[in-house]
């Protein structure tokens, strides 16, 4: 009796023993599987903590510095400066502005002009190939003909004048000025857009739009019933990526027009780009987190009303 | 007997079924159609005018449809024309003589340099003139460029050195991490993930002044480092190639695992020639990025010998404007010719981007 309750005893010591093994060899395999993926990321995880996140912090700090030699608290004085500021409001008022409007005027162009190619018109690909061109461009080297083209003495007021008498418009130094910058805008961006939602359409299941033609609902209908459902989380995509390149054009605007262009011109990075010449760092920073704070307010809107109306679309 | 049984049975069905469809087949009289009413010829009359119409109607339609597509394919080429024609005039200007650009342009950039007043007087009657041809192709402007004046190619130089190794450098870097985060799903990597997306967001305005500070830290300022190390650890190509990555079957992976491959044979012999086509996307997009970057070197790069020639390029004054649309030419080649290489990449690229 005693023997085999022993033998029962033994054989449960080694399960939980055998139990324990499998757990300990578990919890290595983990740990090495964490290790080696922490391993594939380590670089660019340590190049970003350098270069992105650990600056942030500094900065963080430094806005709330008196100057960065000197490292008295002053609370929240810089950020009152920079908000008060007239140029940083003309600034981000002009660039909000602009991203106010660019952003659906590119959308819904791009929009058009997919379904237009879309709609089985002969040499699709060669139209998408040329109208993808323009991004391939640098700004730089075709900033010479926009200046041939929009300067006060230029052609299209030469045109203009000729054609309908009409007076010279200074285009680049005047209210137009926000015209030509959306031109620019346009032009570089229509392709990159028009791919995104050409390939948005393609996915489209031809199924349901065939099943839609019978039932006899109409090219507006078939659009705006079913084509919009599934564009929707392209429609955000190409707006967020639309956001990020409507920032970029503070290129154009300084290879045009210098540091000090006309007034509806004045983008943030004019001001930042002359706050540096005057090594202004504390007014910088204060600068640089109130724009990463706006940044993430209108990113995470628009996370969450792709969350609230884009999220049944998903197969 | 069960035999006659069963034909008793039988009987009785088929009479309970015949009574049955007497009940709904009930006998209508065969209406007179039109087509009985009518004789032969009024037959044939009718069917030629309705064929007719028929006819009209489809032909009518195809014109429609004929019509919408000139007019499609219209827009179409007047929107390919107005994407075409900065490009196809800085070709053509840079074959121009100097004298012949300062006969069409000098007027603009005569006004543009603020000494009017002395030579303003020469160009006062004088428009600018678009020309579609040459008066004369020369490479003139070409030759000067190349040959005579070296600091147009030392600012090309300076944008080759800085571009070349910020795509491979993050190329590299973030097709391994792009593989870590599309293989190794667990909360706090993806939280992780998350700030990576939130970083490639934030615009150039933002991440500047961090840029600056950590250069000055690191006394990096004014070199080409400054530049260079920020651009490997920028987190786009990351975001896009894990997008990618996550989309290889697991089967594969598991396929390898069986088979007993590492962990590295997984990324080097199934990860890297699935995303392919996106890795050299990716190399494209970024190349066009680089190639056109102004912010940064403005900010970091004080000394005006290390800037590229993307900032070169504004600076050009009413003398050079010749040599100007050279450069500018010159500085589009690479670009264009990577398109045409990888168009058919570039644009499945992008494409997927989009695509959850």
């Amino acid at each position: 009796m005693s023997e085999s309750q022993n033998k029962r005893g033994e054989l449960l010591l080694r399960k939980a023993e055998l139990a324990k093994r499998k757990k300990r060899l578990h919890r290595r395999r983990k740990l090495l599987d964490w290790g080696v993926f922490t391993g594939y990321l380590l670089p660019s995880l340590a190049g970003v903590l350098l270069f992105f996140f650990l600056p942030l912090l500094m900065l963080l700090k430094t806005s709330f510095q008196k100057s960065p030699t000197n490292s008295d608290f002053v609370g929240f004085a810089n950020y009152g400066r920079v908000i008060t500021n007239s140029a940083f409001v003309n600034a981000s008022k002009n660039t909000l502005t602009f991203a106010l409007i660019s952003v659906p005027l590119a959308i819904v162009l791009s929009l058009l002009v997919a379904l237009l190619l879309n709609s089985g018109m002969p040499g699709k690909s060669i139209f998408r190939s040329i109208l993808l061109n323009p991004m391939m461009v640098p700004v730089a080297s075709i900033v010479l003909i926009w200046q041939v083209f929009f300067s006060y003495n230029g052609v299209i007021n030469g045109w203009f004048a000729s054609l309908f008498g009409m007076n010279k418009i200074d285009w680049l130094k005047s209210s137009y000025a926000q015209i030509v910058i959306f031109l620019m805008f346009i032009w570089k961006n229509l392709g990159y857009n028009m791919v995104l939602f050409l390939a948005a359409l393609n996915n489209i299941p031809t199924e349901v739009i065939e099943s839609a033609k019978m039932d006899g609902a109409g090219p507006v209908k078939r659009f705006f019933s079913i084509k919009m459902h599934y564009l929707s989380s392209t429609i955000f995509f190409v707006g967020i990526m639309s956001l990020i390149n409507s920032f970029k054009i503070f290129r154009e605007v300084y290879l045009l027009t210098g540091d000090y262009p006309f007034d509806t011109l004045y983008m943030l990075q004019h001001y930042m780009n002359n706050a540096f010449r005057h090594l202004d760092y504390s007014k910088l920073s204060a600068g640089a987190i109130v724009m990463c704070i706006a940044m993430i307010i209108i990113v995470g809107f628009l996370f969450f009303a792709e969350a609230k109306f884009g999220g049944d679309i998903e197969e | 007997m069960p035999y006659r049984n069963e034909e008793l049975i039988r009987k009785q069905r088929k009479l309970a079924a015949t009574q049955a469809r007497r009940k709904v087949y009930v006998h209508v009289e065969k209406p007179v159609s039109m087509f009985d009413s009518m004789s032969t010829e009024e037959r044939e009359a009718f069917f030629t005018k309705e064929r007719k119409r028929a006819a009209g109607v489809l032909a009518r339609r195809n014109t429609l449809i004929k019509c919408a597509m000139g007019l499609g394919i219209c827009i179409a080429i007047i929107a390919s024309i107005l994407a075409l024609i900065p490009i196809f005039y800085t070709f053509i200007n840079s074959f121009m003589s100097s004298a012949e650009i300062q006969d069409n342009y000098g007027v603009i950039f005569q006004s543009l340099s603020g000494h009017a007043k002395e030579s303003g007087a020469a160009y006062l009657d004088k428009t600018p003139v678009l020309r579609m041809v040459p008066e004369k192709v020369t490479f003139e402007q070409y030759k000067t460029l190349l040959f005579m004046s070296p600091t147009y190619l030392l600012k090309f130089w300076n944008s080759v050195i800085m571009v070349v190794p910020i795509v491979l450098g993050q190329l590299v870097v973030s097709s391994l991490a792009a593989y870590s985060f599309a293989r190794y799903r667990k909360r706090r990597r993806e939280i992780l993930f998350f700030s990576y997306v939130i970083l490639m967001l934030m615009p150039f305005q933002v991440t500047l002044v961090p840029n600056y500070m950590i250069a000055e830290k690191l006394h990096l300022l004014n070199t080409f480092w400054a530049i260079i190390l920020p651009g490997i650890f920028s987190t786009f190509s990351c975001f896009l190639l894990t997008k990618y990555m996550r989309q290889i079957p697991s089967s594969y992976v598991e396929a390898a695992k069986l088979d007993g491959a590492t962990e590295w044979q997984i990324f080097t012999k199934i990860a890297l020639p699935t995303c392919k086509s996106a890795i050299f996307a990716m190399a494209i997009l970024l190349f066009i990025d680089y190639w056109n970057m102004v912010e940064q070197p403005l900010v970091l790069l004080t000394d005006e010998q290390k800037q590229p020639l993307s900032v070169f390029l504004s600076q050009i004054n009413e003398a050079e404007i010749g040599i100007a649309f050279a450069a500018s030419a010159l500085y589009m080649i690479p670009a264009l010719l990577i398109f045409l290489w990888g168009e058919e990449y570039l644009v499945e690229g992008i494409s997927h981007s989009g695509i959850k």
